[in-house]
C-alpha cells in the first residue's frame, strides 16, 4: 500500500472535466464495449447462437424437406432464409435473461450511481448482443451453403435481408429487456420470453406456404409481422416480391421501438 | 440519547454539511426499514453509521446515492437534493457497495477504464486516471488479470479505487470490511484513513464497533430504522456513564489490598473481570489519582494501572438492551 503519495481525492472540483457533448451516445458505446469483453471472455455464452441454426436447419430440412418440398435441396432455399429470421429473434432473446442476471450484481448499483442516462446501460447491453445477432448469421448462411443453399439476388440484396433482419431482431429485443428488468429471476425470464416467441417465430409461413394452413391459422401468419419479416428475408436473398414485406418490417421496427425502449427504460429507472 | 438530542438542536442551525439526511422514511410493503433516520456530517469528516444487520444502514446509504427513493423525508449531497437533482448527486459522490461491485469478467485495468469513461474522461485521460489508481491500491500487478481472479482484499480494494475515479467529494463506504481478515481490514483502514487526509467526507456503515471507533468522527447508533444515538465515540462511551479503573498488582497476593483500596474509594465493591485483575466503576477522575496515592501508601506495586472509557459494545448494550451479532458470536 502506498499511501504517501499526493492527494489523489482534493483538489477535485478543478480536476473534474467539462461535460463533453453526446453522453448518451459514448456513455452506451462505453457500455456495449464492456458486454463485449464479456462475450469474447466467456465465448460459451455464444453457443446458443452457433449451435441452434445448425440443429434447426438439419431437423427440419431432413425430417420435412421429402414431405414438404419433395426434395431436400429445394426446401432449403425456401426454409433457410426464414430460419435466420428466427435465429437471430431467438438470439436477442438472451439479452433479457443476460440483462436480469446483471442487473442484481452490485456493478449495476455503481452504474446507476454514476452521472449518465438512465437508458445507457440498457442500450449498452442490446448494442452488445449485436454481435450475437452477427455471429448467428455468420454460421447460418455458412453452414446452409454446405448443404447447398444459394443466394439468388446479389451480395448487396443479402448483406441488406441481413441488416433488414438484425434491425427487427434489435427492436424485438427491447420486448425481452423490459421482460428482463421486470422480471425477479433469469429463470422466469426465460420462460415468459418463450412463451411470447413460439406463436411468433412458428406461427409464420416459415415450414410451410401459407395456404396449406387451416383457415384461423392463416389469419394469425397473416397479422404476425414476424411472416412479413421472413418474406423480406426470403425475398432479398432467393428473389421474389420485396416493397411491401420490407415496408412492413421496418415501420414495426419502428413501431416497437418507440413503445418497448421508453417502457423498458421507465421500468429500470423504477427498479430499486 | 443525550448525544443525539443535542446534535438535533445544530442540525436545524447549521447548514454547512457535505450531506445531510432529514427524517428518512422508507417502507417494502408492511416492512418499515427507515422510520424517521437523521444523518449529517460536516466537509471532510468521517460519519460512522453504526448498528446490526437490517439496521437499515444500506437503505439509508442506497437513498443518499440516488438508487432509491425515500417515501418520506428529505436528503440532500453538496447541497443538491438527492430526488430532484440526482443528477448533480452523482457527480458528486463515489459508492463502494456493501458486495464488491465491480465487473468480474472484466480486468482490473478495463473496469477502471470503463468508469472513466462513463464520468467523460477522454479515453486517454482515463486510461491515465486507472494507471494512478491501481498503482496508489497496489494493483499494478493484477491489473491485466479479470477481477473474477482477484482474493477478496484486492477486491474490495478495486472496488474503492473505482469509487474514487470521479475524485468525488463524498464517499460511502458500505461495510468495506465485512468479511475480511484483521490483516486486510487494517489495510482497508488505512485507506480509509488516507481519503480523510484527502479532504473527503466519508460515510462509513459498520457491523463492528471498533471500526466505528477507529475512523469515525462521529458515530450515529442504528437500530431497527432508527438513529437511536449520535454523537462522537467519546460522547457515546460516556452515555454509558462514568469510567473505570483497571488495577493488575504485581503480586497476586495483594489482590484482596488492593480491591480494600478500590472499595473505599469508589464506594462499592470492585470486579474481577479476569484473573488478577480488578475493574470498579468511578464518577470521575478525581478517583483516579486518589487510587494511585492509596496504592503507593500501601505499597503495592502495579503491572497495570488505568483509567478507561466503557468499549463501544457496552455502549450498544445500554443502548438497546441487546448485544451486537459480533458479541453474541464471541
Amino acid at each position: 500500500m502506498t499511501l504517501t503519495k499526493e492527494p489523489i481525492v482534493a483538489t477535485s472540483r478543478a480536476a473534474n472535466p467539462a461535460r463533453r457533448p453526446f453522453g448518451l451516445v459514448r456513455h452506451s458505446l462505453a457500455l456495449a464495449r464492456r458486454s463485449l469483453i464479456k462475450t469474447m471472455r466467456t465465448p460459451e455464452q455464444l453457443l446458443d447462437v452457433t449451435l441452434q441454426p445448425v440443429i434447426f436447419v438439419v431437423v427440419f430440412v431432413y425430417l420435412l424437406g421429402g414431405a414438404v418440398a419433395g426434395s431436400q435441396h429445394e426446401y432449403l432455399q425456401f426454409l433457410l432464409p426464414a430460419i435466420m429470421v428466427q435465429t437471430v429473434m431467438f438470439a436477442s432473446l438472451a439479452t433479457g435473461v443476460g440483462l436480469n442476471t446483471d442487473i442484481k450484481k452490485g456493478v449495476f448499483d455503481r452504474f446507476r450511481s454514476l452521472p449518465i442516462g438512465r437508458s445507457a446501460p440498457l442500450i449498452g447491453s442490446v448494442l452488445g448482443d449485436v454481435i450475437r445477432f452477427v455471429v448467428s448469421i455468420v454460421v447460418l448462411l455458412g453452414f446452409g451453403y454446405l448443404l447447398g443453399f444459394r443466394i439468388q439476388t446479389n451480395p448487396g440484396a443479402a448483406l441488406l435481408a441481413c441488416l433488414l433482419v438484425m434491425m427487427f431482431s434489435f427492436a424485438v429485443c427491447w420486448i425481452f429487456v423490459l421482460i428482463g428488468v421486470v422480471m425477479r429471476e433469469p429463470g422466469a425470464v426465460q420462460g415468459v420470453a418463450f412463451v411470447i416467441m413460439f406463436p411468433f417465430t412458428f406461427g409464420t409461413n416459415m415450414m410451410v406456404p401459407t395456404d396449406t394452413l387451416p383457415g384461423w391459422l392463416q389469419v394469425w401468419v397473416r397479422i404476425n409481422p414476424v411472416s412479413d419479416v421472413m418474406a423480406t428475408s426470403r425475398g432479398l436473398l432467393i428473389g421474389g416480391p420485396v416493397a411491401g414485406p420490407v415496408t412492413s418490417t421496418v415501420l414495426w421496427s419502428l413501431g416497437l421501438l418507440a413503445v418497448f425502449v421508453p417502457l423498458a427504460v421507465r421500468a429500470y429507472r423504477r427498479r430499486t | 440519547m443525550r448525544g443525539l438530542s443535542a446534535d438535533r438542536a445544530t442540525l436545524a442551525t447549521v447548514t454547512n454539511y457535505a450531506f445531510q439526511a432529514e427524517g428518512l422514511v422508507k417502507r417494502y410493503g408492511k416492512t418499515v426499514a427507515l422510520a424517521g433516520v437523521d444523518l449529517a456530517a460536516r466537509p471532510g469528516t468521517v460519519l460512522g453509521v453504526l448498528g446490526p444487520n437490517g439496521a437499515g444502514k444500506t437503505t439509508a446509504v442506497r437513498i443518499l446515492a440516488t438508487l432509491l427513493r425515500p417515501d418520506a423525508g428529505r436528503a440532500t449531497v453538496c447541497g443538491h437534493d438527492v430526488v430532484r437533482e440526482a443528477a448533480r448527486v452523482r457527480r458528486v459522490i463515489g459508492l463502494t457497495g456493501q458486495y464488491a461491485s465491480v465487473d468480474e469478467d472484466l480486468t482490473g485495468l478495463q473496469n477502471l477504464v470503463l468508469i472513466g469513461q462513463l464520468l467523460d474522461l477522454r479515453r486517454g485521460d482515463a486510461r491515465k486516471r486507472a494507471d494512478e489508481l491501481l498503482d496508489r491500491f497496489d494493483l499494478t500487478e493484477a491489473a491485466g488479470r479479470p477481477a473474477r481472479t482477484y482474493s477478496g482484499g484486492m477486491r474490495r480494494r478495486l472496488d474503492l479505487a473505482a469509487s474514487l475515479v470521479g475524485r468525488p467529494d463524498v464517499i460511502y463506504l458500505d461495510e468495506p470490511t465485512t468479511g475480511l481478515d484483521p490483516v486486510k481490514r487494517e489495510d482497508v483502514w488505512g485507506i480509509i484513513r488516507s481519503l480523510i487526509r484527502d479532504g473527503v467526507t466519508v460515510l462509513l456503515t459498520t457491523q463492528y464497533l471498533d471500526e466505528a471507533d477507529a475512523l469515525a468522527d462521529e458515530i450515529s447508533v442504528m437500530d431497527h430504522g432508527r438513529v437511536i444515538a449520535h454523537g462522537t465515540p467519546a460522547q457515546l462511551k460516556h452515555i454509558v456513564g462514568g469510567q473505570t479503573i483497571l488495577v493488575r498488582p504485581v503480586d497476586p497476593d495483594r489482590l484482596a489490598d488492593a480491591g480494600a483500596i478500590l472499595e473505599a474509594v469508589a464506594g462499592q465493591p470492585a470486579e474481577s473481570p479476569h484473573r488478577g485483575v480488578l475493574t470498579v466503576p468511578v464518577d470521575s477522575d478525581a478517583a483516579f489519582t486518589t487510587v494511585v496515592r492509596r496504592l503507593a501508601e500501601e505499597g503495592i506495586g502495579v503491572v497495570e494501572l488505568s483509567l478507561r472509557l466503557p468499549s463501544l459494545d457496552e455502549v450498544f448494550f445500554t443502548l438497546t438492551g441487546e448485544h451486537t451479532e459480533e458479541v453474541a458470536a464471541a
